[in-house]
């Protein structure tokens, strides 16, 4: 019998602060197999946003820095620009990326800035209490709009690839859902593209996760992933916007 | 080892073994969930942290196949095959 | 009529706005204070009012403006990284002299910080914070019954000298659960607004602008503001005293800090020692004329926060040299209790003063 799953070295050896079932430690996992199977832990610079992965730095063996809330494109130009030969990814959740980090997520790929970003879009905001996220869908609530997202007042969701696909700077986004065994693989060869076209020095790669929330959904982790499959991939279909 | 008979993947016998961290399992019962064999159930018991932890129970029918590690989101399970 | 309810500082900011007729708010998650646009996000259309969630602290400051411009009563709150990102939109705001209630929950910093007490936003709030020579009349609650009310006196001080107000409260103060008690009506004062841009029926068409090149006239609203603000000192500044008349020492302390002080008074009377409590519940205009006052009858004090020392330097300001100030404070969400600063204040006591005083004066050197 040969061992063939165990921790990898690109995660400490810390235990996850995550609710159970949630899903940001099965992709922080994937992100750090990844850079271990493609050699580049030690050169590769993780910048974490505001929100349930606050706490990234704690989990990733790789170099970390903690952005101001939406900033994290930014921040990882910063990096990306003096260091232009190291690996630099950024990982955001939906009020982080798509919410008050609106303007530096569409300039970081319009200018085709030569990095990764992960983005789980869950439609909420985790950490603050289930307030509503520019990504909540139509009649789902949340502690801010407690009788259902109505577009009349708080407009339509954001459906993030799509619009980034209209810029010509980025080399690559899809979207994926890791709820299934055949998501679970996806998911993972997505953020491995994702680094690999940064190695092989094209532009802007960005995977969108759909991901749950099961404390501010209400739901077990099971229904959670029910609900990614039967609900929010008819908002935010599953598939490649954008290879080049 | 003794030999077993396992369950079989595209006609050769495939025998699998996992363990499972029940201190770092945080109850959320995906891996009870997606294991194709039933080979996992939720405990009766508690760990330390409060949490009702899965376990492998069906040793002969696990194949291996590592879909209860990669759903774990607390990476308690290791996987051999 | 009113009715007594047990309530959140956050919440009783709620009730508080709702009670002064607050038109429209618009606001972001931030802990500690997601209880205000979660609790807004059903109370004002339920009262005909208007609440967002906007994209970013930056964009609801701006939303503010726009809705403070077309004459309506706008709020909004934050915590201190989300009231750093409003600071241009204040010194917009201010200087376009617009009327607008601001909130912010103050919690430990700097950076992304804790999301537990502080009251380092002291300097941010009454010094500036934005750039330009504008200044925030600033409202501190120690209590929800203050939280409630201050709302109403925050709108009306803001459209009586159409500037924008700021509550400064923490963490504590929001978190807490205390009796509030909710008046059916609250006076609320009639402020014509003809300069609003709501759609030029019948009139000149008005400009809202804070753009001024030729200097002479940009340097009259900068005179034009600072007589505000000098208008406010005189007829505004509001404290509470509590056995201050006959102390040695003088506590100078907003917010859950007083809170906390009072008890340090009580503590330190049982043991003999004569000590004070003065709370500036406007921390702009400050109390200067009457912490002057105690510093000319001899009195020394002690500035306690929840910060390295901010307020203190007020306090410094205000006494001109002619008493003592010492201070006492935490940071990093850390909160002082009682024996830790009635240590402080026995230690002062049985000291020689430091300052030296106008030989006109008669003082005891102890």
């Amino acid at each position: 019998m040969q061992k063939v799953f165990e921790r990898t070295k690109g995660l400490t050896d810390n235990e996850f602060s995550y609710c159970p079932g949630c899903l940001h430690s099965v992709v922080h996992r994937m992100i750090a197999e990844v850079m271990e199977e493609l050699d580049i832990i030690q050169n590769t610079i993780c910048v974490c946003p505001v929100g349930c992965a606050v706490f990234m730095y704690d989990y990733m063996a790789c170099d970390v820095i903690e952005a101001a809330h939406g900033r994290a494109p930014a921040v990882a130009t910063g990096v990306k620009r003096v260091l232009p030969d190291r690996v630099v990814f950024a990982y955001q959740g939906d009020g982080d990326l798509a919410s008050i980090g609106t303007a530096e997520i569409v300039h970081a790929a319009a200018r085709g800035e030569k990095i990764s970003v992960i983005f789980i879009n869950n439609t909420t905001y985790g950490m603050t209490g289930g307030q509503m996220a520019p990504t909540t869908m139509i009649g789902q609530k949340s502690t801010t709009c407690s009788r259902g997202r109505d577009p009349l007042v708080n407009g339509y969701p954001i459906k993030v690839c799509e619009m980034l696909a209209t810029l010509d700077g980025p080399s690559y986004i899809e979207r994926v859902a890791p709820t299934s065994p055949a998501g679970l693989v996806k998911t993972k060869k997505a953020i491995k593209k994702a680094f690999q076209n940064q190695i092989d020095g094209k532009g802007f790669a960005m995977v969108e996760v759909l991901s749950n929330c099961p404390q501010q959904w209400h739901m077990t982790p099971i229904e959670t992933f029910k609900a990614i499959d039967e609900q929010m991939t008819k908002i935010f279909p599953l598939g490649v916007f954008l290879d080049r | 080892m003794p030999l077993k008979y396992g369950p079989s993947i595209g006609g050769a016998v495939v025998l699998g073994e996992i363990k499972i961290d029940r201190e770092r399992c945080k109850g959320c019962e995906l891996c009870v969930h997606f294991c194709p064999n039933d080979c996992i159930i939720m405990e009766d018991g508690f760990n330390r942290r409060g949490y009702r932890p899965s376990s492998f129970i069906n040793i002969d029918k696990c194949s291996g196949c590592a879909v209860c590690a990669r759903v774990c989101p607390d990476i308690a399970i290791e996987v051999w095959r | 009529m009113s009715t007594k309810k047990l309530l959140k500082g956050n919440v009783a900011i709620c009730h508080g706005a709702v009670a002064a007729k607050c038109d429209a708010f618009f606001g972001y998650p931030i802990t500690p204070q997601n209880e205000i646009p979660e609790h807004m996000s059903d109370m004002m259309p339920a009262s005909g009012g208007v609440f967002l969630q906007a994209e970013s602290e930056l964009a609801a400051i701006s939303m503010v403006h726009g809705a403070a411009s077309a004459g309506k009563r706008a709020m909004t709150s934050s915590s201190s990284p989300g009231i750093s990102l409003k600071q241009e939109g204040l010194s917009y705001i201010a200087a376009c002299e617009l009327p607008c209630v601001v909130v912010n929950v103050q919690r430990g910093g700097p950076g992304l910080g804790t999301i537990l007490p502080g009251q380092a936003d002291y300097f941010q709030a009454v010094k500036g914070g934005g750039h330009g020579d504008y200044k925030l009349l600033t409202l501190a609650p120690w209590s929800t019954q203050e939280c409630y009310d201050f709302v109403g006196l925050a709108f009306d001080l803001a459209d009586k000298y159409q500037n924008p107000v700021m509550i400064l409260m923490d963490a504590i103060i929001g978190q807490m659960l205390e009796q509030c008690e909710l008046h059916d009506r609250i006076p609320l004062n009639d402020y014509p607004k003809p300069w609003a841009t709501n759609g030029a029926r019948g009139r000149a068409h008005n400009i809202i602008n804070s753009l001024w090149i030729e200097p002479e006239v940009l340097e009259n609203l900068n005179l034009r503001m600072q007589a505000k603000y000098a208008a406010a000192q005189l007829h505004e500044t509001r404290l509470r005293e509590y056995e201050t008349e006959d102390a040695e020492l003088i506590l100078v302390a907003y917010g859950c800090t007083a809170r906390i002080c009072r008890t340090v008074v009580d503590m330190a009377r049982d043991e003999g020692m004569a000590v004070g409590l003065l709370r500036p519940i406007t921390l702009l205009p400050f109390p200067t004329a009457q912490i002057a006052r105690h510093a000319q009858n001899g009195q020394r004090f002690m500035a306690v926060e929840m910060s390295l020392g901010q307020m203190v330097e007020d306090v410094r300001l205000a006494v001109n040299g002619m008493a003592d100030v010492a201070f006492h404070g935490r940071a990093g969400g850390v909160v002082p209790t009682p024996t830790e600063i009635l240590d402080a204040v026995r230690s002062t006591f049985g000291k020689p003063l430091v300052v030296s005083r106008c030989p006109s004066q008669e003082m005891e050197t102890r």
